[in-house]
Formats: C-alpha cells, sequence, structure tokens
C-alpha cells in the first residue's frame, strides 16, 4: 500500500491523519473505497449509496445515508445537510467508528465515549431542536421494524411509549401531574446508555 | 449456572434449636449410611451388578424352598426385614439426601459459606464421611469413573450449555479457543516432558515412569475442569468477559484431553509414538471435536422441530429437552467424539428455537430441572472426591507430587501470558494484567482429571498410584487454595464485577440499532466484518430455519417485539409475585406517569362533564399507579387458551364487583386507550394468559375508588368477551349506566385520535368488539391490602 503513494500523497494524508486518527493505511484503503463508491469523482452524492447492494437489505439505511451528509457530524459547528460530501468529511464520519486506542487516556475515552453518543443522538434528533421527541423516537423504533410489516406499526408506538417513559422515570424521578416531559436531551440520552458500554461496542476494524 | 437459592428463613431455622435439630437430622443421616454398608457383605458401588444377579437367583431358590417345606411351617411373619432387594436406590437415595442436607446445612452458618467456597466444604464432608466409613471398618465407595461420566457429569454441562450466554462466546470464540486448543496442548507438553526430566533425575526413584506415562500424566492434569471453575466463579461474581473465557476455556479444552488421552493410552502398550501418528493425531483432533459439535447441532435440531408440535401436550415438553441432550451425549460417546461439545452444541443450538415454541411452565421446568440436577450432581462429586481421598490406594512420593503442584502453576502461567501477548495482537479489548492473573488463577483442576486417571489400565501403567496421589493433591491444591483465596484477591485487585442491572427497554433497542448502523458502515467499507456475517447469519436464520422450526406465528415476530412482551409478561409476573402491598418491585420508584410524556393536545382539556375533583382524582390515581408500564394480567383471547377454571372463577367474582363498583363511575370521560394486541396465539401471550396469577383479580373491599379501565381491541371477539358484555347488559337498571358497550369503565384512548366523545359509536357495536377488562390497581388514596398493582396500558 505504501508503495503506492508518492511524497506528495503523503501530506494531505497526515493531515487527516492528525485530524481523525486513522493510520495511514486505513485512509488509503478507505480513499479507495471513497473513489470506488464515487466512481472517481471527488464528491460522494447520495445515489452513490444506493450502489452498495447490502446495504438495501438494512432497516436504518436511510438513517445511515443521511447521517453522512449531516453537517452536526462533521465535527465544525454547522447544522443543516449537504447534497455532497468529500473525502474529508467521509473519513470525519468513518472516525466516529474507530476503536479506543490502548494507549489513551481515561479523558480521551471519555471523550470519544461522548463523541459516539453524540453521533447516536443525532441520529434520532432529526430536527436538531436538541432533544429526541416522542415522535422521533416512534420514527426509531418504527424504522427497526419496519421490515415486519404491519404488525410493527402498532407495537412500535407502544414499545416507544414504553421507552420514553423508561427515560423519563430514570432521568427525571419525580414529575407533577401536569408537567410535560419535552424529550430526551443530550445529558438524559448519556444516562441512560450509560451501561451499554459504547466505546466497546460501537466500532468496526477498518 | 448454578444458583444459590436465597436462603428463605422459616421461622424455626435461625434459632438454635432449628440448626440443633437441623444437625441432629445430618448426624443421623450419616449414621444410617454407614449401617447399611457395615450390614451388606460388599459396599463398593462398581460391583453393584453382582450382587443384583446374586440377588434375584437367591430369591427364587427361596421360593422353591417354601414350595418343598410345606411340612415345617413357620409362623406367619408380621413384619420382615429384607433390606438387600432395595440395597442399591436406597444408597443412592441416601447419597443423595445426604448431599442435599449438606448445602441446606453450610448456609446456616453464614461466616464460613462467604470465606470457604462450597466446593471446599463439600470435599471436606467427604473426607469426613469416608473417614467414618473407614472407621467403621468398611471399605468407602469410590467415585466410579462410569457413574461419573455417565450419569453426574451430563446434568452440569447440560445446564452450563443450554443457558451459555451466546454473544459474549461468540465474540470471543477466537480467545477462548486459543486457550483450549493451544493453552492445553502448551500445558500437557510442558508438564509432560518436565516431569519426564525430573523422574530422570538418580535420587528420585522414578526411573521407571517412561515418557509417555507422563506425557500422559500431563494430559490428564493440565485440562482445566468446568465443574470446578463453575462451583468458585459462580459465587464471586466476576464480570462476564473473564467469566466466559475461563468457563469457555473449560469447556472447549474437552476436545484436545479426549484425543491426548486416547492418543497416549493408545500407544502406551507400543511404547513409541512415530510421525503418522503425530499426523493422525491432530486429523482426529478435527474430527473429535467437529464430529461431536456436528451430533451436538443435528439433535438440537431435532428437539428444535419435536418442540414445534407439542403445543397440545405440553407437559412432556422438557421430557423432549433432556432426552434429546442426553442422546447427543451418549451418541458422541459412542464413537470416542467430545461428548462435552454435543452436550454444549445441542443446547446451544436448540434453546432459541425450543423458547419460540414451549410453554411458560415448560421454560420454569426446564430450568429448575436443570438447576436442581446440575446442583446434585456436582454436590456428589465433590463428596464423592472426599470420600474417594480416604479410600483409594495411594502412593505417596514426595518429589513427584511436589514437582507436580509447582510445574502446573508454572505451565499456567506461562501459558496464559504467552497466548495473551499473541492474543492481545487481535483483540480490539485488549486483556490486561489482571484479567490476565485471574485467568491463569482460575484455571481450576476437579474430577474430571481424577476420574479419567482412574480409568486407567494398571497393566500399562503400574504408576497408576502415584498418579491418583498426585492428581488428588493438585484437585484439593487448586480448589482449596486457588478457590478458597480468588475471592478476596478479586476484591483487593479491584476486578470489575458483574453488573446486575436488568436489561431495559432502552439499551434493547439501541443494542439493536447498533447492530444495524455497524453492519451498514461495514458494507459501506466494504468491510466483510464481524458485523456483516453475523447479520447475513441471522437474515439466514429468519428466512429459512425460524420458518420450519417455530410453530405458527411466533417464526415471523421480530427479535424486539419478542423482547418488549418477555420484558411485559416478566414484570407482570413480578408484581402478581410481589404479593399484597403497596410496595411495588420498581428500581427507579418515579411518579411519571403517561400524562406526562403525551403531547398536550387541547382536546385533553376539554372534559365539560366531568368535576374538578373527580378529574384531580383519576390523575391522581394514575400518577401513583403507573409505575411500570405494559401490564397484561389478563387473557386476550380465550380461544386458544386452556381454560383455567380458577381464572374463570375469579373473573366471575371480579365482573360482579366491578359491576357493583361502576355504577357510579365516571361515564364521562372521554379518554381513550387503545391497545394493539399481539396475535392471539402468539406462545409469549399464551405464557402470559398462562402465566396471569388468579390472584391478580382478588375481590377489593374499598370499591368506589377504583375506575376500571375498558379497552378496545381490534382483534375479533371471543365468546367470553361477549359474555362479559352479556352479563354487564343483563344487569340493567344501574342507576346512571353509560350506554351499552362503554359501562362506565374509564377507557383511555391517544389523544391523538379525536378525543371528543365517541362513546356512543363505540356503544354501538359491542359485540363487535372484544373488551378487555383492565384493573387499575388500587394504592388510591385508601391503603389497599391487595397486591392489585395492575397498570394500565400503555399504547
Amino acid at each position: 500500500m505504501g508503495a503506492f503513494h508518492s511524497v506528495s500523497d503523503d501530506h494531505p494524508y497526515r493531515d487527516l491523519a492528525a485530524k481523525t486518527g486513522f493510520s495511514l493505511e486505513q485512509i488509503g484503503s478507505l480513499h479507495n473505497r471513497f473513489k470506488q463508491l464515487s466512481h472517481n469523482e471527488d464528491v460522494l452524492k447520495r445515489e452513490d449509496f444506493n450502489s452498495i447492494p447490502d446495504l438495501a437489505c438494512n432497516p436504518i439505511r436511510t438513517q445511515i445515508i443521511k447521517a453522512f451528509f449531516d453537517r452536526r457530524n462533521f465535527q465544525g459547528n454547522g447544522t443543516g445537510s449537504v447534497q455532497e460530501i468529500g473525502f474529508e468529511e467521509f473519513l470525519t464520519v468513518m472516525s466516529y467508528f474507530r476503536p479506543p486506542s490502548s494507549r489513551m487516556t481515561e479523558e480521551q475515552r471519555e471523550e470519544m465515549r461522548r463523541a459516539k453518543l453524540r453521533f447516536l443522538f443525532n441520529m434520532h434528533d432529526t430536527d436538531n431542536d436538541g432533544t429526541i421527541t416522542l415522535e422521533e423516537y416512534r420514527h426509531v423504533v418504527e424504522e427497526l421494524l419496519s421490515s415486519s410489516g404491519t404488525l410493527g406499526k402498532e407495537t412500535a408506538k407502544g414499545i416507544s411509549d414504553a421507552a420514553m417513559l423508561e427515560v423519563a422515570s430514570i432521568t427525571m424521578g419525580h414529575m407533577e401531574p401536569d408537567e410535560f416531559y419535552e424529550g430526551i436531551t443530550f445529558d438524559h440520552f448519556l444516562k441512560i446508555l450509560k451501561e451499554i458500554e459504547i466505546d466497546t461496542k460501537m466500532h468496526i476494524r477498518f | 449456572m448454578i444458583p444459590r437459592v436465597p436462603f428463605r428463613p422459616a421461622p424455626g431455622h435461625r434459632t438454635l434449636m432449628g440448626r440443633g435439630l437441623l444437625m441432629f437430622l445430618i448426624m443421623t443421616l450419616i449414621l444410617g449410611t454407614i449401617l447399611p454398608l457395615g450390614a451388606s457383605s460388599s459396599p463398593d458401588v462398581s460391583s453393584r451388578n453382582g450382587q443384583d444377579n446374586h440377588n434375584h437367583s437367591h430369591r427364587s431358590q427361596d421360593h422353591e424352598g417354601k414350595h418343598h417345606d410345606n411340612k415345617s411351617r413357620k409362623a406367619f411373619p408380621v413384619l420382615e426385614f429384607d433390606y438387600q432387594h432395595v440395597r442399591i436406590p436406597f444408597e443412592i437415595a441416601l447419597w443423595v439426601l445426604l448431599a442435599s442436607l449438606m448445602k441446606l446445612g453450610f448456609h446456616l452458618i453464614p461466616r464460613l459459606s462467604s470465606i470457604v467456597p462450597e466446593s471446599c466444604l463439600l470435599i471436606v464432608v467427604g473426607l469426613l464421611v469416608g473417614g467414618l466409613i473407614k472407621l467403621v471398618g468398611e471399605s468407602p465407595p469410590v467415585l466410579d469413573s462410569k457413574v461419573f461420566f455417565l450419569y453426574l457429569l451430563p446434568p452440569i454441562i447440560l445446564d452450563a450449555g443450554y443457558f451459555l450466554p451466546i454473544r459474549p462466546f461468540s465474540e470471543n470464540l477466537g480467545t477462548i479457543l486459543m486457550f483450549a486448543v493451544v493453552g492445553t496442548l502448551w500445558n500437557s507438553f510442558f508438564i509432560g516432558g518436565l516431569l519426564y526430566a525430573v523422574c530422570q533425575i538418580e535420587g528420585a526413584n522414578l526411573l521407571r515412569v517412561d515418557l509417555l506415562s507422563c506425557l500422559l500424566f500431563g494430559a490428564i492434569i493440565s485440562a482445566v475442569d468446568p465443574v470446578a471453575v463453575l462451583a468458585v466463579f459462580e459465587e464471586i461474581h466476576i464480570n462476564e468477559l473473564l467469566h466466559i473465557l475461563v468457563f469457555g476455556e473449560s469447556l472447549l479444552n474437552d476436545a484436545v484431553t479426549v484425543v491426548l488421552y486416547h492418543l497416549f493410552e493408545e500407544f502406551a502398550g507400543v511404547g513409541t509414538v512415530s510421525v503418522v501418528d503425530v499426523f493422525l493425531g491432530i486429523l482426529s483432533f478435527l474430527v473429535v471435536s467437529m464430529g461431536g459439535v456436528l451430533v451436538g447441532a443435528i439433535y438440537g435440531f431435532l428437539s428444535a422441530l419435536t418442540s414445534r408440535f407439542t403445543s397440545h401436550q405440553r407437559v412432556i415438553e422438557p421430557l423432549f429437552v433432556f432426552m434429546y441432550s442426553y442422546m447427543a451425549y451418549l451418541s458422541a460417546e459412542i464413537f470416542h467424539l467430545s461428548g462435552i461439545m454435543a452436550l454444549i452444541a445441542c443446547g446451544a443450538v436448540m434453546r432459541p428455537y425450543v423458547e419460540a415454541n414451549i410453554s411458560h411452565k415448560s421454560h420454569t421446568t426446564i430450568k429448575y430441572f436443570l438447576k436442581m440436577w446440575s446442583s446434585v450432581s456436582e454436590t456428589l462429586i465433590f463428596i464423592f472426591l472426599g470420600v474417594s481421598t480416604v479410600a483409594g490406594p495411594h502412593q505417596w512420593n514426595w518429589t513427584f507430587v511436589v514437582m507436580t503442584v509447582i510445574l502446573c502453576l508454572v505451565a499456567r502461567v506461562l501459558g496464559v501470558v504467552g497466548l495473551t501477548y499473541v492474543i492481545n495482537k487481535f483483540r480490539i479489548v485488549k486483556l490486561t494484567t489482571k484479567d490476565q492473573f485471574i485467568i491463569a488463577y482460575g484455571g481450576l483442576r476437579g474430577a474430571i482429571a481424577f476420574s479419567l486417571v482412574f480409568l486407567l489400565d494398571k497393566d500399562h501403567f503400574p504408576d497408576k498410584h502415584m498418579f491418583l496421589t498426585a492428581i488428588i493433591t493438585i484437585i484439593f491444591f487448586t480448589v482449596f487454595v486457588q478457590g478458597m483465596t480468588i475471592r478476596p484477591l478479586v476484591d483487593l485487585l479491584a476486578v470489575k464485577k458483574k453488573q446486575e442491572t436488568k436489561r431495559s427497554i432502552n439499551e434493547e433497542i439501541h443494542t439493536q440499532f447498533l447492530d444495524h448502523l455497524l453492519t451498514g458502515i461495514e458494507d459501506i467499507c466494504g468491510h466483510y466484518g464481524h458485523h456483516h456475517w453475523k447479520d447475513k447469519l441471522n437474515r439466514f436464520n429468519k428466512k429459512y430455519i425460524k420458518k420450519c422450526l417455530i410453530a405458527g406465528e411466533r417464526s415471523k415476530e421480530p427479535q424486539l417485539i419478542a423482547f418488549y412482551h418477555k420484558m411485559e409478561m416478566k414484570q407482570a409476573i413480578e408484581l402478581v409475585e410481589s404479593g399484597s402491598g403497596a410496595k411495588l418491585p420498581s428500581a427507579m420508584p418515579s411518579t411519571i406517569s403517561l400524562q406526562n410524556i403525551q403531547p398536550k393536545k387541547p382536546a385533553d382539556r376539554a372534559l365539560p362533564q366531568l368535576s374538578k375533583g373527580r378529574e384531580e382524582e383519576i390523575r391522581k390515581i394514575l400518577r401513583n399507579n403507573l409505575q411500570r408500564t405494559r401490564q397484561r394480567l389478563q387473557s386476550y383471547n380465550r380461544h386458544t387458551l386452556v381454560a383455567d377454571p380458577y381464572e374463570d372463577g375469579w373473573k366471575e367474582i371480579l365482573l360482579k364487583k366491578k359491576k357493583i363498583e361502576l355504577e357510579k363511575k365516571i361515564s364521562q370521560m372521554n379518554n381513550y386507550l387503545t391497545v394493539p394486541a399481539p396475535p392471539s396465539d402468539s406462545p409469549t401471550m399464551a405464557r402470559a394468559r398462562l402465566a396471569s396469577d388468579p390472584q391478580a383479580w382478588r375481590v377489593k373491599p374499598d370499591t368506589d375508588n377504583v375506575p376500571t379501565i375498558k379497552v378496545d381491541l381490534a382483534s375479533p371477539q371471543s365468546p367470553e368477551s361477549v359474555n362479559v358484555v352479556d352479563e354487564f347488559g343483563k344487569r340493567g337498571g344501574q342507576p346512571q349506566r353509560e350506554p351499552e358497550g362503554e359501562d362506565g369503565g374509564l377507557t383511555m384512548k391517544v389523544p391523538s385520535s379525536s378525543g371528543k366523545a365517541p362513546t356512543k359509536a363505540d356503544s354501538d357495536d359491542p359485540r363487535e368488539q372484544q373488551r378487555l377488562m383492565r384493573c387499575l390497581s388500587d394504592p388510591g388514596p385508601a391503603p389497599d391490602e391487595e397486591e392489585d398493582d395492575d397498570e394500565p396500558f400503555l399504547p
């Protein structure tokens, strides 16, 4: 892999490597994949993702694809979505799935956890108001059950309501009867998913 | 896993007299054990068969004698003593009883059981009993290898295999295999080789021990024992990863042990091993392990298929599970394949399908029978280990034994460290030094090694007794020293413990979400990794296998829904079992109710006919009651349910009670709660029905404050539901009775539909709709003494 890179190639890679934490080889192979998906252009469009056959069976593929084009995941401060992304954005989104390295300090590990959970949060919070409302959560569960047909729709409502109630119970503890629980904020999200060890679960091998 | 049932003290037990009585009972039993052994001529268990034949012939002769001897008539015996013909079952039952009483006894002394693991105590008891028997003058029974391998070991392994946590096991399979295969090989050759070197030393008087014997000994002793590991690790509640690593290793190294054992035993007579034999040995290893797994999987599928058709004969469902598994074990043993791996494969393969098919009661039966059998087996094994120590012919050789112990420890540590170094290169979650220490320290030896040595032929292995002594020493050392010290060490090193939290539905949702997400990302990367293959397997499973192995509707139920229903049912049962009182088994006491999360719509506010007071009362009731969601305590559809007369009776009483209450009830309530019904024949629902405790419908004395929620279901009605409506219809003349179908139930509908008054519309066709009575549990304003902690349904 390394032999085919000229010196000039390494420099942009080095920047990217510093920014995203990937190694140079990983960036190289991801770049090849990027070029393959985008048919050798510089930008990737949504339609390009449709050419991946295995992705078609995935119940949450729309949300995954949307996540790639979501500015909130680009580690800037932008919001909203874009129509096409370059390699840098592609890599940035991929970097959320890096495994924790053994040399990380506790602080860095915590930061990585937050970043990953933030990514998940952004996937659920589609209107970017900072909370996952009941409707959005219902949508999530419906998508997950979308492969089971009409059976899913009603039970999805039940499940999402139950889940929401659980979140409210864990995070709020006590509420007056006419108070209204707006939705899951990021802090609540962190709290309820504390048990799942995100940093060890949410990664793939590059 | 072998459970430690929480010791609920009956009133007598904690008192001194209670303890004294129990001790007396145990003493009597021990004495009782010795006497029959003394009464019979040859107490050795393995010579049972001879006795049986002898008895039979004796008895037939007796009959003939009586016919001949009519002249000298004896007086008719009123009371006879004929011990011989029940001797064997009597002794077995006595031993089992003794073992179980021992278990009871240990927990009476709380401090002891928290310091010393149970296995140690049992061995000590075995030593005592063996000593007693020897004092009496008889030779104590020895742990017969056949009995051990055919009767005592399978329940433990089946228990472990059936409840094996598949997810962590498959995630760490590579690591486990490395430890099991490579680790055991390293151990056996290291120990065997070095022991041979030691034996060559002049002064030790061990020159006659040849290389093959040493290697065989090394092979036997290097295998980590699942029984011992289970017994000790059960009590220290270590985190899941370490548990599955050590435990998985102990299970999978059986194949290696079997191959090495047979290899060395075969060639012990010949004296040399050639290269071809080594090659054949490797081939044999593959055959033994893969063959064992295959046999187990076949029986597992057969069992799953059989369970599909048992819906009309629920009572024998557990029998199928046990028999198929046992057959798998025995079939594997016929061909000298790895029986343990067959058993594990069978249990793990059949479990998801069988659980989808069988009733809840069968599930509970299987669980408790397995736990019971494995518990008894384990106890017996350890006691007999103690007794055999006293009994067995020993040959103590200081050098050999001490060197064995040292070499075992050294080999284990070196093996673990070396292997972890290699493994960590491939693992994402690396194994830390602490983990390595626990893995090394947890390598306990146990009864399997002992039985294997016992099986050795004395002619080929003249040093059998020396081996026996050494093995017993090692077992004692690992079980006592390592077993006792591992708990304080775990605390000292602050090793992560098992998390006791229950699986919440949020976690389940997100775990599934993550699975799909990671599969998607892998596909985008073009990377065929772990998740990709898992997803493919799941889809294949769903499409083909589940269709043929799972009965009826259940095969299409996605996992999340199944989980949801299971959780609901579990909570329903919990609440019912928690008995009377307002104490809910809630880990998160909160007053959050459904209202808090439903978005407010203007329609909610429009309750013109409802008085403020009434509304407040209802709100208070809702708020106080809604701790857990989704309680389904009543059957949906009686069609497919085997009628439970008890439940029917309660229902009638309840309905009558409700009648009286409801006349004053909120007729003007405009909120409705619609409940989606699961398919009526789904076994989860069947289980919920069967599990629903009639207690839930206990009559409530304070009737005034209990509104009832009636629920509209979309599914077709059943005859009973029509009866319900009919009954309501019959009792006419109630003041303020609401129109027919409504009947004063507090029905709540999701506000998203129009919150106005569909009462009329609904009541138009009461018979078309299935009514479901929901009883709102009632802490309410008045203190309740019932357990009625039912919760209104969430949509």
